[in-house]
C-alpha cells in the first residue's frame, strides 16, 4: 500500500463515520460535527493529492484546502446559530421533534 | 508508510467514531477537538505545515469553542434518558459502511493513482501568501466577503426573538 492510498483510506473511514453519524444521531449539534468530519475528510483528500500528485510546486490543493477551512467556518457558525435559534423557538434541540414549517 | 501514520490515524478514527457515538454531548465536543487535533498532525505529517496550523487555529480554536457553547446554550449538556439515535439508524449505518467499502475497493484497486512518492515539495509561507495575493487574490476577497456576511447572518439568526404582542398577536 502506498502513502497516497493510505491516506485515501484513511479520508474515506473518515467520511463514513461523519456521514453515519450526521444521518444517525437525533441531536442537531451532532448532525453538524458530523457533516464538519466530512467537510475535513476531504480536505485531507485534498492534502493528500497534493502531496503526492504529479505537480505539488503548483500548490493548487494547499490553496483549495485553505479557502475550504476558511468556508467550513462560515458554516458552522451559521449552523449553530440556527440551532440556538431553533432551540429557542422550540425548547428542543432533537431533530425528530422540528417537524413544523410555521410556527 | 511509516508508524508515526498510522498511530495518527488510528487515534483520529478512534476519536472520530467517539464523537459519533458517545451519549454525553460535551464528551462528543471534546472527541470532535480530538479527531481535529489528529487531523492537524496528519497535515504536518503530509508537509502542509500552514494548513496543519490553520487547522489547529479554525478547528481546535475557534469551531471548538463555538460547538461547545452552542451545546451550553441549548441545555444538552446532560445525557438524554431517550435514544439518542434515531430511527431507522440501522439503514444509516448500512449506508455509511456500504459508502466505505466502495471507496476502499476503490482506493486499493485503482490504476489511476500515481504509484511513485515524489520528492518532499518545499513551500514556504511567502509562497502561499504571494499567491494569495497574486493569482487567488479574488477568491480570497470573495472569502472575506462571505466571512462577514456568514457573521453578520449569524448574529441576526442568534438574536433574541421579538417579542409577540399579545392584544394584536402581531410581532413588534
Amino acid at each position: 500500500m502506498t502513502p497516497l492510498q493510505g491516506c485515501l483510506l484513511v479520508s474515506a473511514l473518515l467520511f463514513a463515520i461523519g456521514f453515519a453519524g450526521a444521518v444517525t444521531r437525533r441531536h442537531a449539534i451532532l448532525a453538524l460535527v458530523g457533516i464538519e468530519l466530512m467537510l475535513n475528510a476531504a480536505n485531507l483528500n485534498f492534502i493528500a493529492f497534493w502531496r503526492y500528485g504529479p505537480h505539488p510546486e503548483a500548490l493548487t490543493g494547499l490553496m483549495f484546502v485553505i479557502f475550504s477551512i476558511a468556508i467550513a467556518a462560515a458554516e458552522a457558525a451559521v449552523g449553530l446559530a440556527l440551532v440556538i435559534a431553533i432551540y429557542r423557538h422550540y425548547k428542543t434541540s432533537n431533530l425528530d421533534e422540528v417537524k413544523d414549517l410555521k410556527g | 508508510m511509516s508508524l508515526y501514520f498510522i498511530i495518527t490515524a488510528i487515534v483520529t478514527l478512534l476519536a472520530a467514531a467517539a464523537a459519533m457515538s458517545l451519549r454525553n454531548l460535551v464528551h462528543c465536543a471534546l472527541a470532535v477537538v480530538a479527531a481535529l487535533a489528529g487531523l492537524a498532525a496528519l497535515y504536518l505529517q503530509l508537509d502542509a505545515e500552514f494548513v496543519g496550523f490553520a487547522q489547529i487555529l479554525v478547528y481546535v480554536g475557534a469551531v471548538a469553542i463555538l460547538i461547545v457553547f452552542a451545546i451550553l446554550l441549548t441545555r444538552s449538556g446532560e445525557a438524554p434518558n431517550q435514544s439518542v439515535l434515531a430511527p431507522g439508524w440501522i439503514y444509516g449505518t448500512a449506508i455509511s459502511v456500504l459508502l466505505f467499502t466502495l471507496l476502499g475497493w476503490a482506493v486499493l484497486n485503482s490504476a489511476a493513482l500515481p504509484k511513485e512518492t515524489t520528492a518532499e515539495p518545499a513551500v514556504t509561507v511567502k509562497d502561499i501568501g504571494g499567491l494569495l495575493m497574486t493569482k487567488y487574490v479574488l477568491p480570497l476577497e470573495i472569502i472575506g466577503l462571505l466571512l462577514t456576511a456568514a457573521m453578520i447572518g449569524a448574529v441576526i439568526i442568534a438574536l433574541k426573538e421579538p417579542a409577540k404582542d399579545e392584544t394584536t398577536g402581531r410581532k413588534t
